[in-house]
């Protein structure tokens, strides 16, 4: 494959896989207790959070990465918080995962939030008689069954990982090799005299990891669901 | 063990306000829908929070007036519901073991219940009384202190109430755990009882020993006229080759459609105060084998042209629901000697159980 992409080529694509695993294996466990708290939760302030976490859904992204570059960026108080941690996200690829998260958040979030509602609660209160607590039903009980709903959210928060611009190039910048993902290197060569050819082949990657990630995804929903019975 | 119980609750238009106690063996709570008999059993396994009330388990106080509620994983109360409720994402085996310790009591457990052969399947794939045995069982194997099962046949048809039905009576006479049954049935009622706890409209009507209330007059408006009629305890005699079982109870024999059992084994029979005739001579040349020698105890008018007879048959109560010009042609009154008449064939399979 390094034979057919040019190395450019082959980083972007590269860093954009590494970029969105990352986005979404670590959106994975606060996605899922957003979701709880959403479907479950009667706190004050469940409204707020419900909005919190859908505004990227329907903010321009392009202001999403210019909030993040506002608050992370290493002259901003978090930021320079966060510096003193070791943890960098401007101009890195951690930022680039960072907005790719924060994008496909409100995906992930509702996805897995419906398969949540899906669940009878009936049976976690069936659990509890049987002497199991809150954790221990939530593990053997609710999580099992929400399983389909956590693999599309994952699916849906990693497709749209792959393919984020507007917040990443924002916030990130268009770096090779650094933050230069997929759509941002598309992006790139087409401003390029001569890089349609390449610009092309990134295209026919995305599509192909696109679909490879549906087909994927759907074949283990269909499998999890013939296992938990519905 | 005892259970005792006091509960205050407002839900919706139901104001649910008693008290009762259970000693051990089956206490049902019986009403009509509505009368708020899961609600009561709701609080008792803590899944539902009344607004004030006391529970005590065995000595230990599961929700006291001062505001303590022990959670519902820790009060080691078995539930089974009207709906099975099995895990769908585990095995028979799975949801059998989820609340064990280990697997020392499967065996015996799926003995008791006949589920045996079904532990490698998935709920889905089991019919709703499997489903609901699978269910009982999984409550066991938890080794609660309570059992509460609230119309666990309710769902089933016939025959499957049936099917089940034998497994509930060895369970109260082989596993000795008390159960708190939630039913709207006479029948699961008189095959299944020895407690009675009467619920109306959100309060406690009645409670006491199950064989009393049954055969109380006054209290068959509640039970229906037509469910009314009284509980007999009694052991086989004989079983006869013409397909009857002879039943010795304390008041003289009952001939029977053949009943399962070897002779001596105790049971209880159901007999329905619709099926009892009275006659004040012994009748002859009648075709009903059932005839006791019986003295009026209570004759108690209902609302329409029905009256309820007590009658004490041997130290057994029993009820007779017949005319008023009847009762007032025979003079019947308490004291009055006569003879109940039963047919045979009037008292139905599932009338009789485990005693």
């Amino acid at each position: 494959m390094t034979g057919w992409l040019g190395p450019q080529e082959w980083a972007a694509v590269a860093l954009s896989l590494k970029v969105a695993v990352w986005a979404t294996l670590l959106s994975l466990p606060p996605g899922i207790l957003v979701a709880m708290a959403l479907a479950r939760g009667r706190f004050w302030g469940r409204g707020v959070l419900n909005v919190l976490v859908h505004l990227p859904l329907v903010m321009p992204p392009v202001v999403v990465g210019y909030l993040l570059l506002l608050t992370l960026s290493p002259v901003a108080p978090l930021g320079q918080a966060l510096a003193s941690l070791g943890v960098v996200f401007a101009f890195r690829w951690t930022g680039a995962a960072l907005a790719a998260a924060v994008m496909g958040f409100p995906l992930m979030v509702r996805a897995i939030r419906l398969a949540i509602d899906a669940v009878d609660p009936r049976l976690e209160d069936a659990a509890a008689t049987l002497g199991a607590s809150r954790l221990r039903v939530f593990l053997t009980v609710t999580l099992p069954l929400i399983l389909p709903g956590v693999l599309a959210g994952a699916v849906l928060a990693f497709a749209k990982a792959m393919g984020e611009f507007g917040a990443t190039i924002t916030f990130v910048s268009n770096i090779p090799g650094e933050t230069r993902t997929l759509p941002s290197a598309i992006y790139a060569f087409l401003q390029q005299p001569g890089g349609d050819g390449a610009a092309l082949r990134l295209v026919i990657v995305s599509i192909v990891v696109a679909t490879v990630a549906l087909v994927a995804s759907e074949a283990l929903a269909r499998r999890m669901a013939r296992r938990v019975g519905s | 063990m005892s259970l005792s119980v006091t509960l205050r609750h407002r839900l919706g238009t139901l104001d649910l306000d008693v008290a009762f106690e259970a000693p051990g063996g089956v206490t049902a709570l019986f009403g009509r829908s509505g009368a708020g008999k899961t609600s009561v059993v709701n609080a008792v396994a803590g899944l539902l929070q009344p607004d004030s009330g006391s529970i005590v388990l065995n000595g230990k106080s599961l929700l006291s007036q001062g505001g303590t509620s022990v959670p519902k994983h820790r009060r080691r109360i078995g539930y089974v519901f009207q709906d099975a409720r099995l895990f769908p994402h585990l095995s028979v085996r799975g949801n059998l073991l989820y609340g064990a310790r280990n697997d020392h009591g499967l065996q015996r457990v799926t003995d008791l219940l006949g589920i045996g052969d079904l532990l490698r399947r998935r709920p889905r794939a089991l019919s709703g009384g499997e489903a609901q045995r699978v269910a009982i069982g999984r409550a066991l194997l938890s080794e609660p202190e309570l059992l509460i099962m609230d119309e666990p046949l309710a769902a089933l048809d016939a025959a499957r109430k049936a099917e089940i039905l034998p497994y509930l009576e060895r369970l109260r006479d082989e596993a000795g755990l008390p159960i708190l049954f939630v039913s709207h049935s006479v029948e699961e009622v008189a095959r299944l009882a020895t407690t009675l706890v009467l619920m109306d409209r959100g309060r406690v009507v009645r409670t006491g020993p199950a064989a009393d209330l049954l055969a109380d007059p006054t209290l068959a408006p509640i039970f229906g006229p037509r469910m009314a009629g009284a509980v007999l305890p009694g052991r086989i005699a004989a079983q006869h080759d013409d397909g009857l079982t002879e039943i010795a109870v304390s008041g003289g024999r009952l001939f029977l459609p053949a009943t399962a059992g070897a002779p001596g084994d105790p049971l209880r029979v159901r007999i329905a105060a619709q099926d009892v005739m009275l006659a004040l001579d012994r009748p002859e040349n009648v075709s009903a084998l059932n005839i006791l020698s019986a003295t009026v105890t209570e004759v108690q008018p209902g609302q329409g042209p029905g009256v309820m007879v007590q009658l004490r048959a041997g130290d057994d109560l029993l009820l007779a629901r017949i005319t008023r010009r009847s009762a007032d042609a025979l003079g019947l009154r308490p004291g009055t000697p006569c003879f109940a008449v039963l047919k045979s064939v009037a008292v139905a399979q599932g009338a009789v159980g485990r005693g």
